[in-house]
C-alpha cells in the first residue's frame, strides 16, 4: 500500500470512528440542544470519513463502504484517542476539544500538501470544522476550571499527541497550553476498538455481498 | 437556562421570520446551537437571538363597539354572493 493511501486511511478512520463514538451520545446528551448540535457533528466527521475513502478507495481499487466496513479490526489505522468508549460528558467533551485541535494542526499541514486533490479535500472539511471548533472550543473555555474536566484533558493527552506525527505536536502542545509528553500512538489498538467494531460492522457482516 | 426565540432570514434583504427557539444557559450557548439548528445547512442568510424575556408582547385587544368593519377581512362577501346568485338565477346556480 502506498503511503498515500496508508495517511488516507488513518485519516478516514479516525474520522469514522471519532463520529462513532460521539454519535453514541445521541439521545443522551445533557440538553437537547446540546444533543442536536453534537449528533450533527458527529455525522460531519462520518462524512468527512467518506470523502476520505473514497480518494483511498479510487487508489486502492475499492469502494468506501467496504473500507469503512469490511476490513478487521487489525486493518484500521485510527489513533486510540477516538477508540476509547467514554461514557462520561467531562471525558467526551475533553476528547472533542483535544481532537478539534489536533485535527486542525493536520488539516493545516494537509492544506499545504503538494497533492492538491488532498489539499483540495482538506479545504473543504476545513470549512465545515470551523462549526466543529466554536462548539469545542466554547465548551472547553466553559469547563476550563472545573477539576473533572482538567482531569480529563490530562488523562487523554497522550491519547491527543498520538493523532499527529512527531513533527506537528509541538504545534497541538502550545495550542493546547500542555507540555509535549510520551504519546499513545497509532498503530497498536485498545480493546475498546474491537467491542465497537463488531457493533459497527454487525449489519454488513449479516449480509455479506449483499449491496445496500 | 433561558430561552431564545429564533429569527431567520432566508436570504439578504428578507425580512426575519420566527423559525423556533432554543434554550441554553447564556448567549454563547445559544449562539453554537442555533448556528447547529438553524443556520448549518446554508438555510439562512442571518439569524437574530433574543431573549423571551425581553419580548414585548400583545395579546389582550379591545373590541368593545364591535369595529371590525375596520378591518379589510370585516366582510364575508362569499355568503353574500350566493344569496345574490340564488336571487338572480335560482337554486340552479348551485351547479355552476
Amino acid at each position: 500500500m502506498s503511503a498515500r493511501s496508508d495517511l488516507l486511511l488513518s485519516l478516514a478512520d479516525d474520522e469514522l470512528i471519532v463520529g462513532w463514538r460521539d454519535s453514541e451520545w445521541t439521545g443522551i446528551a445533557p440538553t437537547l440542544e446540546e444533543d442536536v448540535a453534537f449528533s450533527s457533528i458527529a455525522q460531519n466527521e462520518i462524512g468527512h470519513a467518506r470523502a476520505l475513502y473514497e480518494l483511498a478507495a479510487a487508489e486502492l481499487g475499492t469502494n468506501a463502504d467496504a473500507l469503512a466496513f469490511d476490513r478487521t479490526p487489525d486493518e484500521y489505522r485510527c489513533a486510540p484517542l477516538v477508540e476509547l468508549h467514554l461514557l462520561e460528558w467531562a471525558h467526551t467533551i475533553a476528547r472533542r476539544y483535544l481532537y478539534e485541535e489536533a485535527d486542525r494542526v493536520r488539516i493545516d499541514a494537509l492544506m499545504r500538501s503538494d497533492d492538491s486533490e488532498l489539499a483540495g479535500l482538506a479545504a473543504k472539511i476545513d470549512r465545515e470544522e470551523t462549526y466543529h471548533r466554536l462548539h469545542a472550543e466554547m465548551w472547553a473555555e466553559r469547563l476550563r476550571d472545573e477539576p473533572r474536566f482538567r482531569a480529563a484533558v490530562e488523562e487523554l493527552w497522550p491519547y491527543a499527541l498520538g493523532v499527529l506525527e512527531p513533527e506537528l505536536r509541538p504545534e497541538l502542545a502550545r495550542r493546547v497550553g500542555l507540555e509535549t509528553a510520551a504519546a499513545k500512538e497509532r498503530g497498536e489498538h485498545t480493546p475498546d476498538l474491537a467491542e465497537l467494531w463488531s457493533e459497527m460492522t454487525e449489519v454488513r457482516r449479516s449480509e455479506p455481498g449483499a449491496e445496500w | 437556562m433561558t430561552v431564545f426565540e429564533v429569527f431567520r432570514q432566508e436570504r439578504k434583504g428578507q425580512p426575519f421570520a420566527h423559525a423556533g427557539s432554543v434554550e441554553a444557559p447564556d448567549a454563547a450557548f445559544a449562539d453554537a446551537w442555533a448556528r447547529e439548528q438553524y443556520g448549518r445547512r446554508g438555510e439562512s442568510a442571518a439569524l437574530w437571538l433574543v431573549p423571551r424575556g425581553s419580548i414585548h408582547a400583545i395579546t389582550d385587544w379591545a373590541d368593545e363597539f364591535d369595529l371590525k368593519y375596520r378591518r379589510v377581512d370585516g366582510y364575508s362577501i362569499k355568503a353574500r354572493l350566493k344569496e345574490a346568485r340564488e336571487r338572480a338565477l335560482g337554486p340552479a346556480a348551485e351547479s355552476r
